[in-house]
């Protein structure tokens, strides 16, 4: 059984944001996801953390809407999932990058406001102000004009998160945003990200396969393995024990300073859970040490 | 002054009945086609756009046997082969045009048969060329009301579906978070590119239809980022180049004593072609920025400036 | 239907299956069906040009389809390419709607050279069709791997120092050689057709490459010799049973790879189940 822990702190049931509750997913005769249960409130930020093929795009997709759940729930912000919720702001790992696509960085944080709407949009002050305001709180002001196709990883990233955030979400996905982003430009979105989460009071959830990271600014974590999540603070899940029941076999964390590596060990048997005594003996079991971050 | 005039356009050329009709039609086909085309070059849509000028020929021509009015068929058949193309949904631009080439061909080999049994039946070989190549000259205003219907349609549908459509162009992620029937806003664009092309073929021709609906937008979408700009230029270099071309052709026609003039679809495309190559996009504008974005804001100065000069 | 005069067709009609199912094997696989379609329309134009100065036109074709090959591929640099070759293929056209407007008469070849002519083909036009068909299908075989990889994957084979821009050219003088030869049984506005169906067919059967381009070669020819028995039969053009059968490779092709993704989903479901446990390999931390 796998152990989920709810956040210690005791809040009203109006803070909560989103409630994921008992979601597997089967797609082509495999189960993705596995009993997933979570919650996220206003102002948390949260990691999903998984390998390529855990489960975490799937999950996001379940809470957008674009994936019905086999069983179980999703509420955001009490209300049940439909196909269009204005409460949820959305950030794709990557758009179009064609350089002739005539959009600028501008025209798509406006979309992002209206870009459901029928008609031509009639120029408006108070549009282009909001605009402004939001490209100003992103840090993207010196390439709004610029087209979207033309922008590096990082600046694009940024006119998403400015796109998702200009409806004023309550719950804001993002799906692996520092994949491709160099060390710089990574530590700045999660700051962006840390400081949109509190002033906003906005519930942040951002999924990624590197946990380093995102620890400086982390209230919670969902770890996800072979579709099955475990959900509490990084102290709480990030443990050998812990991991390794999620995986099925054994798994080692170790913290070098302030970071964490976790190494999985091949060969070990299954069910065979070992608590956090780490010593280099264990290692020579180990398959390949798995680099922790930089 | 006068004589400068004088010299540019020939006599009678504002008198000429077919004259007026192929600027009026011409210059509505122009700002339909540059408008709808804007999207279908965005898309990636070209090949659909040429493909689907001829299979509305096609169905034209065979409305005849089935015995309904050719102009439905020209527009039914257009707009039926649109929904084929997008029913095979294929999402790689590769393997879409690939979707279209095939339909494209069942469609030409259909002309084919249908030409063969009326050139058989008429004995004129005359009727292969004026198919493919027909001439703006040769329209007659009694089409006028159907003309402004397909315009209407067409633009019409654009204009409604203008912000969904750019944004699930852009990423369809995103369009679908936002709700927008993804699938279907495409339809609708295909629909009405269908509608546009047909409009075009019908009055000026298949050779215009296609330059028409890609060459304009292509050199608007080369000029600006702004994307109610793109589609205005594309209008205009579209109305511009029709209207030159049929001044031309016109003058042609005195221009060697043996009184031949030259077909206004050589002039129109020639200057449609000019004027994309002569575009160039402000690649200068928009030299890479430095490094990261903090960075970037001394630069940002700079760069904003740069880009404060490009045109539109 | 195989009497002296036919022989020729079926001998040139043999050998336009063998070049359209080689070089169409590349076509579909580089995403390529507008400019095969491209190619021939313009192609066409310079035929009518070439006839209105006493040229062979098998001369112009050469010449018009290189012009409009290149001129793709020298636009395509510039902007998209789905763009250059509309844009290629409305300049040939025009050039070719001037052409027309010159001659007094329509040459009686116009159609055939559009749609395709059973008998159309006389003994002395073998030759050149299969001393440029030969040289089509070998440059194909000696840049085949480049081409490849290429046409796959991109990057990689930058990194290995093939150019991509250099193959596309290459690949786009060897489609503007198959065009101009084999446009005289098939005709301009089909022969693309014969590149793209059957090897959109081939390639839904079976993923190795050399047998699919084996396999669209087969295909090819089978379309061809169809469409030729059956214009002989009906008299009606070549061009329309191929446009007919090409679409109908390209839907059972379809319809294969579908009902086989069906069956793969559901046999594959079982062997995957047990390794669901296993995946420590990529996590970073």
């Amino acid at each position: 059984m796998i152990r989920t822990m709810t956040h210690p702190r005791v809040t009203s049931p109006g803070d909560e944001m989103l409630a994921v509750d008992g979601v597997s997913v089967w797609l082509s005769g495999r189960e993705i996801l596995h009993d997933v249960r979570f919650t996220l409130r206003r102002g948390e930020f949260a990691g999903l953390i998984g390998s390529n093929g855990a489960g975490k795009t799937t999950l996001l997709k379940v809470i957008l809407g674009l994936q019905a759940p086999a069983e179980g729930t999703v509420r955001v912000a009490g209300q049940p999932r439909s196909r269009r919720n204005s409460m949820i702001g959305y950030v794709p790992q990557k758009i179009l990058l064609d350089p002739d696509m005539p959009l600028r960085s501008r025209d798509l944080v406006g979309l992002g406001l209206d870009g459901h709407r029928l008609g031509i949009p009639l120029p408006s002050r108070s549009r282009r102000a909001l605009i402004d305001e939001m490209l100003a709180a992103v840090g993207a002001e010196s390439f709004g004009d610029a087209r979207v196709g033309t922008l590096s990883g990082g600046e694009q990233q940024r006119v998403l998160i400015a796109h998702a955030l200009i409806s004023r979400p309550g719950l804001l996905l993002l799906d692996e945003p520092l994949a491709n982003l160099d060390i710089r430009s990574e530590q700045e979105i999660v700051e962006l990200l840390a400081r949109v989460a509190k002033e906003q009071q906005i519930a942040v959830l951002i999924s990624a396969h590197e946990i380093n990271p995102l620890l400086p600014v982390m209230d919670r974590v969902v770890y996800m393995a072979a579709g099955k999540a475990a959900n509490g603070t990084a102290d709480e899940v990030i443990r050998s024990d812990v991991l390794s029941e999620l995986y099925g076999h054994h798994v080692d964390v170790i913290h070098v300073h302030d970071r964490i590596l976790v190494v999985a060990g091949r060969g070990a048997a299954l069910g065979n859970v070992h608590h956090d005594d780490l010593t280099v003996e264990h290692d020579e079991q180990a398959g390949a040490p798995l680099t922790g971050g930089a | 002054m006068g004589h400068l005039l004088r010299a540019v356009i020939e006599p009678g050329f504002f008198q000429s009945a077919p004259v007026r009709l192929a600027l009026l039609f011409g210059g509505v086909v122009a700002v339909v086609s540059g408008i709808v085309g804007s999207f279908a070059v965005i898309r990636g849509q070209s090949y659909a756009g040429h493909a689907l000028a001829d299979i509305s020929v096609t169905g034209g021509s065979a409305s005849y046997l089935i015995g309904i009015s050719p102009l439905l068929g020209f527009v039914g058949v257009g707009v039926l082969a649109a929904g084929v193309m997008d029913m095979i949904g294929v999402r790689r631009q590769g393997g879409r045009d690939l979707a279209t080439g095939i339909v494209r061909g069942a469609s030409l080999g259909l002309a084919a048969l249908f030409l063969y049994w009326d050139t058989t039946h008429t004995n004129t070989t005359g009727a292969t060329i004026t198919i493919l190549f027909g001439s703006i000259f040769t329209v007659s205003s009694s089409i006028l009301p159907v003309v402004a219907l397909l315009s209407v349609t067409g633009l019409g549908i654009v204009g409604v579906l203008y912000r969904p459509l750019l944004l699930s162009s852009v990423s369809t992620d995103l369009a679908q978070v936002r709700g927008i029937p993804v699938r279907l806003a495409g339809l609708g664009c295909l629909v009405a590119i269908s509608v546009a092309v047909s409009l075009s073929a019908m009055t000026i021709g298949t050779i215009l239809s296609t330059a028409l609906l890609i060459g304009p937008a292509a050199t608007g979408l080369r000029l600006t980022s702004k994307p109610g700009l793109a589609m205005t230029w594309a209008a205009v270099i579209g109305v511009a180049a029709t209207w030159l071309g049929v001044l031309l052709a016109y003058d042609s026609f005195y221009w060697t004593s043996a009184r031949h003039g030259w077909p206004v679809s050589f002039f129109v495309v020639t200057l449609i072609f000019l004027c994309y190559v002569l575009a160039r996009r402000p690649a200068a504008g928009k030299a890479k920025r430095p490094g990261a974005p903090h960075r970037a804001r001394a630069a940002g100065g700079l760069a904003a400036a740069a880009r404060g000069s490009e045109p539109g | 239907m195989f009497s002296g005069f036919m022989l020729n067709t079926w001998v040139v009609a043999t050998i336009v299956a063998v070049v359209a199912g080689v070089v169409g094997f590349f076509i579909v696989l580089r995403g390529s069906a507008f400019v095969a379609d491209a190619v021939p329309q313009g192609a066409f134009a310079g035929a009518a040009g070439a006839s209105l100065i006493g040229l062979n036109t098998l001369v112009g074709l050469g010449v018009a389809s290189l012009i409009g090959a290149l001129g793709i591929g020298w636009l395509g640099r510039r902007g998209r390419r789905d763009v250059a070759t509309a844009l290629a293929l409305v300049v040939m056209l025009g050039l070719g709607a001037l052409f027309l407007s010159f001659s007094v008469q329509y040459a009686p070849e116009i159609y055939s050279l559009l749609f395709g002519e059973v008998l159309g083909v006389s003994v002395n036009e073998i030759t050149p069709i299969a001393v440029l068909g030969a040289l089509s299908v070998a440059t194909i075989l000696v840049v085949y791997r480049p081409l490849l990889l290429a046409s796959v994957m991109p990057e990689l084979a930058e990194a290995r120092g093939v150019r991509s821009g250099r193959m596309e050219m290459c690949f786009l003088v060897v489609v503007a050689l198959a065009t101009s030869m084999t446009l005289p049984v098939v005709g301009a506005l089909l022969i693309f057709s014969l590149m793209i169906g059957p090897p959109a067919a081939a390639r839904s059967i079976t993923d190795r490459p050399l047998w699919a381009m084996a396999l669209s070669v087969v295909i090819a020819l089978a379309v061809v010799w169809a469409a030729i028995a059956a214009s002989y039969e009906t008299n009606w053009p070549v061009g329309f049973f191929v446009g007919i059968l090409g679409a109908g490779c390209y839907a059972a092709g379809r319809g294969w790879a579908a009902w086989r993704g069906t069956w793969i989903a559901a046999s594959g479901a079982v062997r995957e189940a047990g390794e669901h446990g296993r995946e420590t390999a990529n996590v970073r931390m």
